[in-house]
């Protein structure tokens, strides 16, 4: 059996409570402000949702490319699954099934890394124009970037799936409680992607070399989200370890859900842990950012 | 032609050299993203001892001699996939106003010469496997001629891919399904894989004569599909028909680019 | 020294046809200094390509230098020298100097007689602050004028410009004409180059082609050209007249 992600390894960060009592004037102005930022915020992850919309023919050869290697990568499961029947807790249809599930991930999840600009922005110089605006620049781009992957999720999460139906057949949960779970770990497992690829862009402004550090990240994200071999497969206190990483929350949590061999609750703990983590370390370096940007002029 | 290429590539060297830290950094990643497909074998192999009737060295075998011409490829002629983003920038136009194949420009054009540590990668697998495996020392002529036939095969692949793109403009990566893909699908025995890939990659696309036909000849053994013998050394021809292929298209693409209206 | 006879090209845009550039015949002789007028979407750059080989044309001839320019294509690279005043033809990451040592190698040109094109380049080009920043930290001024001097240092016998003195501050502008004006006396370099800027055929051309819609409407010197208005007019006036005959008048700009 696969031991079911122990959201208890990664203590949340306790979450800020509120700051005014309800009632007072500053509670309402607060009320007020986030009926605002939340219509901000949904707008912008709808101007994600369509920005991405106008390169349908990109997203479409991307679900063609993700299916191929999916095809791929089945066979080869099923060669170690025929080779040792019951692997790590799977049949031979739910590896298979991982493997689409997995593939499906890759671009609402950008396990490949990219789907930000911001590297971009910050050798410009156009960072310090988004650094200004009334907006939270980190909460900013996560609204966009779960638009991006809303739209990704349709168009390059489905191909897959259904290439693996069609070629292999793979299991779908028919239980709806199972499917909001599911619903609800690849959206935590988007955020915790999303916070990692923010920090990681922003890196640019201290280390010279982003190159160096966008292949890293790729290769952390390919190797130890499950989306090359089930993290489950990797041997011992290993795999312990590489299966509380928040990579494993990006690709091998959710198809754990999805499959069933890993309930909701826990797994969602797991991915909020860290997701909020990761969220505190990018605003933290946000602030670095903006004092570096802003502040000191570059 | 190797000359300007020589010469072509060498500036980017240079100017890849440049920042020497960052370009050994890039090295060393370069090798660690190609190893973690060694990884994947080595993970994969930690749970059973054979994949599809093969061994650990053996699939390591296949694995460094596909890995090899694709490495060889990945650095020499990959370049030549960006034909999309080149005609978007507009700097497909200047490589046509100049006095050199545009074939050649493209491939040399922003020269990773940080992608050579792949190719060690991928040479050392096959030294270990050739090392270990106990083979028949009258077979390993097959060796190098493989190893040509490959970087033939995937060298046509990636110029089909340049050439499809002068049609494909918006959805480049299309292409990499049958680049990268048949990198990927060369790494394990084809006896992994359905019949009908099998045939596909035999007889349309020929990804079959990259490693595993040559490579049954040289571990001595029959094809699990039943392919008869002759077919082991095909691959020459194969290759040479899907480089002409891949040259015709190329010159199409060319004559038919329509530029952008800018 | 170029020519073509009822050239044209056609592009399929989704399902309906465009023709950019229909029946255009003309002919340039060696050492002219030719000007290219026309409104946006006339189809000059889409001329300008069919001439140095980039786009094939759907029909008619086109001879650069007595070649087919797409069956010819590299020969005739070698005689030609190009500028797209919207975009650079160097090297984006390199130094201004490995760009042009790049350009050496590839049209092989003597190391010797190379080294004096550059110094002359140089000095007429004043390019000695900048040889070493890499091309995407010029301004654009300086691009400009690193761009000319590559596509210079062959010692082409044509020189094709598509809008060569775009978006550049007026001293700047009076530095390329200055130059260019050399470059045809000099060496007696034909030019034909694109504009949508007036200064530019009233101080560089002796001759003027002007495509509207794909076809020539007009091809003359300057003085012709101003005669075709009905009265004494600016050359705005009358490129105006011209730009918009058959179609209804631009409003009145009101003076200021
Ligand atoms: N690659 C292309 N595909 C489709 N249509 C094109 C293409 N290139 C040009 N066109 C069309 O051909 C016509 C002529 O374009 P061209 O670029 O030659 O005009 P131009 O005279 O250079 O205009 P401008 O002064 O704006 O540069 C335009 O209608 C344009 O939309
Ligand atoms: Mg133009």
């Amino acid at each position: 059996m696969p031991s079911p992600r122990r959201a208890d390894h990664n203590p949340g960060l306790p979450l800020a409570g509120p700051r005014a009592g309800p009632g007072t004037a500053c509670h309402r102005a607060i009320t007020l402000r986030r009926c605002v930022s939340f219509s901000l915020y949904a707008r912008l992850a709808g101007y994600g949702f369509r920005k991405h919309a106008t390169y349908v023919g990109a997203a479409l050869a991307g679900a063609f490319t993700n299916s191929v290697f999916g095809v791929l990568r089945a066979y080869i499961l099923i060669a170690l699954w025929q080779a040792r029947p019951g692997l790590a807790g799977y049949d031979v249809t739910a590896a298979v099934t991982f493997c689409f599930v997995t593939q499906a991930f890759i671009g609402p999840m950008q396990l490949l890394g990219g789907g930000l600009t911001l590297p971009e922005r910050i050798r410009t110089g156009d960072i310090a124009l988004d650094l200004v605006r009334p907006a939270p620049l980190q909460l900013w781009l996560l609204a966009e970037d779960l638009g991006r992957a809303a739209y990704q999720l349709l168009l390059r999460g489905l191909p897959p799936m259904l290439a693996g139906a069609a070629v292999f057949g793979i299991t779908v949960p028919r239980d709806p409680a199972r499917w909001a779970g599911v619903l609800a770990c690849v959206t935590a497992g988007v955020v915790v992607s999303f916070a990692w690829r923010y920090l990681v862009c922003l890196s640019v402004c201290w280390l010279a070399d982003d190159r160096g550090v966008m292949v890293c990240s790729m290769l952390l994200t390919t190797l130890l989200s499950g989306m090359m071999v089930p993290l489950t497969l990797f041997p011992g206190a290993l795999g312990e370890l590489v299966r509380a990483l928040p990579w494993a929350a990006m690709a091998q949590a959710p198809a754990d859900v999805y499959l069933g061999t890993a309930p909701a609750g826990p797994t969602l703990a797991f991915q909020a842990a860290w997701g909020a983590a990761l969220l505190a370390l990018g605003a933290l370096a946000t602030r670095a950012v903006r004092h570096r940007v802003v502040i000191q002029g570059g | 032609m190797v000359r300007t290429y020589a010469l072509l590539a060498w500036t980017w060297t240079r100017a890849a050299m440049a920042y020497r830290a960052s370009f050994a950094l890039m090295v060393v990643l370069g090798v660690c993203v190609t190893a973690t497909d060694v990884a994947v074998i080595l993970v994969i192999f930690s749970h059973t001892t054979a994949l599809a009737g093969f061994t650990r060295d053996e699939v390591l075998f296949l694995y460094g001699a596909a890995g090899l011409p694709f490495a060889l490829c990945d650095l020499l002629v990959s370049n030549v996939d960006r034909v999309s983003q080149h005609i978007r920038a507009g700097t497909l136009d200047t490589m046509l106003v100049r006095p050199v194949g545009t074939w050649i420009q493209l491939a040399a054009d922003r020269f990773a010469p940080t992608r050579a540590g792949r190719v060690l990668q991928a040479a050392a697998v096959l030294g270990y496997a050739l090392a270990v495996l106990d083979l028949d020392a009258g077979r390993l002529w097959m060796v190098p001629v493989m190893l040509a036939t490959g970087t033939v095969i995937f060298a046509a692949i990636w110029t089909l891919g340049g050439a499809a793109q002068f049609l494909l403009t918006d959805a480049p990566e299309v292409i990499n399904s049958f680049t990268y893909g048949g990198g990927q699908l060369t790494q394990y025995p084809l006896s992994v894989y359905g019949r009908d890939l099998v045939r596909g990659v035999t007889y349309v696309l020929p990804l079959a004569f990259v490693n595993w036909q040559p490579a049954l000849y040289v571990l001595d053994r029959d094809d699990p599909f039943g392919t008869p013998g002759f077919v082991r050394f095909l691959g020459p021809v194969a290759a040479a028909v899907l480089a002409l292929l891949a040259g015709l298209a190329w010159r199409q693409g060319i004559r038919h680019y329509r530029s952008t209206g800018s | 020294m170029i020519e073509t006879e009822r050239a044209g090209r056609a592009f399929k845009v989704r399902g309906s046809v465009v023709h950019a550039v229909r029946d255009l015949s003309f002919r340039i002789e060696p050492g002219e200094f030719v000007g290219c007028l026309g409104p946006n979407g006339a189809g000059k750059s889409t001329t300008i390509k069919m001439l140095c080989g980039i786009l094939t044309p759907t029909s008619g001839r086109v001879r650069v230098a007595g070649l087919d320019p797409s069956r010819a294509r590299t020969a005739l690279a070698r005689r030609i020298g190009v500028v797209f005043g919207q975009r650079t033809t160097l090297w984006w990451d390199l130094p201004l100097r490995d760009s042009f040592e790049l350009v050496r190698l590839l049209y092989k040109v003597d190391r010797k007689l190379f080294a004096a094109r550059l110094d002359e380049l140089t000095e007429a080009l004043d390019l000695g602050g900048f040889a070493r920043t890499p091309v995407r930290q010029l301004s654009l001024g300086q691009r400009m004028r690193g761009d000319l001097a590559a596509a210079l240092l062959h010692d082409p016998e044509v020189l094709v410009l598509d809008e060569p003195t775009i978006g550049l501050d007026v001293v700047s502008k009076a530095g390329i004409r200055s130059f260019l004006l050399r470059v045809n006396a000099e060496r007696g370099t034909t030019v034909l180059l694109t504009t949508h800027d007036l200064g530019d055929v009233e101080r560089l051309c002796r001759r003027v082609l002007l495509i509207d819609h794909g076809r020539l409407a007009f091809d003359g010197s300057v003085g012709d050209l101003m005669a075709t208005a009905p009265g004494p007019a600016t050359i705005e006036e009358v490129v105006t007249r011209l730009y918009t005959r058959g179609r209804a008048a631009p409003p009145p700009v009101e003076p200021v």
